[in-house]
């Protein structure tokens, strides 16, 4: 036991340091700098107290943002989970192609945020534009240009990148269901429906928690889809919570008040993923 | 029995038609690729054929992005940050389990509340403060994943290692190993499954990771692939054709990726999200 204590900080020492380097303390320092003027040119900032806080909130873009960004989480989650879990069904039924349609259905994953969202900017704009001159579909015109068309062309963007990976998830659980079970059940004479409410459904309850745990901090927190889609636009009315810090510090150089946005807005992706979290446990174990 | 060969026929038919709607945006993508200009803006969902056909926009992309030299960059930081978060996160992570101290439980838990930070929240001061240490610079962001990266990594292997019985290392011990030796000869060969899962999760994040680098990195001969990708389509952004061979180019390396190591990423995403 002795041994193992002599050699602690030898092995925990090199990730520690750079934890401590990379997170914790640009933590605190950030709490501080939000207290403060910081414009990232002088190292000596002025306290200014609870100023910055203020003006976030009564920034309008800022709440914008924010409500932007609850909604699209709200639906895309929704989205992302329930054709993610459709999409397990399907390729957990016996046949031949189920392999080749996990992998088509997952790779959109792999692909990082900007490019997705510069192909997808491509196919709203043109792809979309084409297919609607074509069958005379004028929904499908000027996509990306108005706030509607923006938000749910994330949603879609983000629902073909996330539900393949929501897809994988629930694979895992729906394969983990005793066959005899599933037997049992059809032996009693359940069809169908009555199997995935009564039988599929409950047992794969803690995928769920986990699936809407990684879409709703992971939708909350977009920002390269949201950059290479929209670049928030138009008129920053599809800018979502991270894109708003962003530019607040980079195209205002308000370093002070972005930060003081970062502190609240890590407080909202704490509480929001923290309670559903909390929700969901307690819900799987009364089911 | 008519009910069940139905079955056989629509499962599939179902399937494949939800597999061509997921693919059929990257098949846009690539047959404009070889379209001219005036070949896109005639007809995009048409075939490249006769005269709007070209092959003229790849190597002009290719250049562009500086294709060979933003690859390598992205090789070497993924790569290299993959490799330290590997070899320091295993490392922590069997000392964090083994020494049953207050100091390691309070690590452990640090580490772990460390997940629910979003990057925003940290960025500006990290930025700030790398800069002023002369970090903003490949080998400092290859340090700054390591930070960031050590969280996730260390949960999975501490949950890994949970399993592997003591008296494993009790017999290593009395046959005059030291420490050192115990954790890479006998321990680390039998992380090798967690060490996969902990290799695909950072390798697809730091590969694809934009904002960091865009931060970090001030020189155009460091850039990353969706780096130079970003600064190339703001560029051509008017210019469909060559911003669509870009694209393709850019995203060749991840599928070939995926071609080879599929299992070991499906399986990785499995185990990393259960835990």
């Amino acid at each position: 036991m002795n041994n193992y204590k002599k050699w602690f900080p030898i092995f925990v020492g090199p990730i520690l340091l750079a934890f401590l380097m990379v997170v914790i303390i640009p933590m605190i320092v950030g709490i501080y700098f939000s207290f403060t003027d910081w414009n990232g040119i002088t190292n000596t900032p002025n306290w200014v107290g609870i100023e910055n806080y203020i003006k976030a909130f009564s920034d309008e873009k800022f709440g914008d943002a924010f409500k932007f960004t609850a909604s699209f989480a709200v639906v895309s989650v929704f989205t992302i989970n329930i054709i993610g879990f459709g999409l397990a069904l399907l390729v957990t039924k016996k046949m031949k192609i189920s392999n080749f349609l996990r992998s088509i259905f997952f790779m959109p994953n792999l692909i990082g945020g900007i490019i997705l969202g510069f192909v997808w900017q491509f196919i709203f704009t043109k792809g979309f534009a084409s297919l609607g001159s074509i069958f005379g579909w004028s929904f499908l015109e000027g996509w990306l240009s108005t706030t509607a068309t923006g938000f749910w062309g994330l949603v879609i963007l983000m629902s073909w990148q996330m539900s393949g990976y929501m897809m994988i998830i629930y694979i895992a659980a729906i394969q983990s269901i005793p066959d005899s079970l599933i037997e049992a059940s059809q032996i009693d004479g359940a069809n169908g429906l009555q199997k995935l409410r009564h039988i599929i459904l409950p047992l794969v309850a803690p995928a769920f928690t986990v699936g809407i745990f990684l879409s709703l901090s992971n939708s909350f927190k977009l920002f390269d889809q949201n950059l290479a889609l929209t670049g928030g636009g138009p008129y920053d009315s599809t800018q979502m919570l991270a894109l708003n810090i962003y530019k607040t510090a980079f195209t205002m150089n308000k370093l002070g008040l972005a930060q003081a946005k970062a502190v609240v807005f890590l407080l909202a992706v704490a509480v929001i993923t923290v309670t559903q979290l909390y929700y969901s446990k307690k819900r799987e174990v009364e089911m | 029995m008519v009910e069940e060969k139905k079955k056989k026929i629509i499962t599939p038919a179902l399937g494949l038609t939800l597999a061509a709607i997921f693919i059929l945006p990257l098949y846009i993508i690539l047959t404009n690729s070889f379209k001219t200009q005036k070949g896109i803006f005639m007809n995009v969902m048409g075939l490249p054929f006769g005269e709007f056909f070209t092959l003229e926009n790849y190597p002009e992309a290719f250049e562009q992005l500086d294709f060979i030299r933003s690859f390598f960059n992205s090789l070497f930081i993924t790569v290299g940050s993959t490799l330290v978060i590997i070899i320091f996160a295993s490392m922590a992570a069997w000392m964090l389990v083994r020494t049953k101290t207050k100091v390691s439980a309070f690590l452990f838990f640090l580490f772990a509340v460390a997940m629910l930070i979003p990057f925003q929240a940290v960025m500006l001061p990290l930025v700030n403060l790398m800069g002023r240490i002369g970090f903003l610079n490949p080998l400092g962001l290859i340090f700054m994943y390591l930070g960031l990266g050590s969280s996730l990594s260390i949960i999975l292997y501490h949950g890994f290692i949970k399993n592997i019985p003591v008296e494993l290392e009790e017999a290593a011990i009395i046959d005059g190993c030291n420490t050192f030796q115990i954790f890479w000869y006998i321990i680390f060969p039998l992380l090798k499954p967690i060490t996969v899962t902990v290799s695909i999760l950072n390798v697809m994040w730091i590969w694809n990771d934009f904002l960091l680098p865009q931060l970090v990195i001030n020189r155009p001969e460091w850039q990353t692939i969706p780096l130079k990708m970003f600064y190339f389509f703001g560029q051509y952004s008017k210019k469909w054709h060559l911003a669509l061979a870009g694209l393709v180019i850019s995203m060749v390396p991840i599928v070939i990726f995926y071609i080879f190591a599929q299992k070991h990423i499906i399986k990785g995403i499995t185990d990393g999200s259960i835990k």
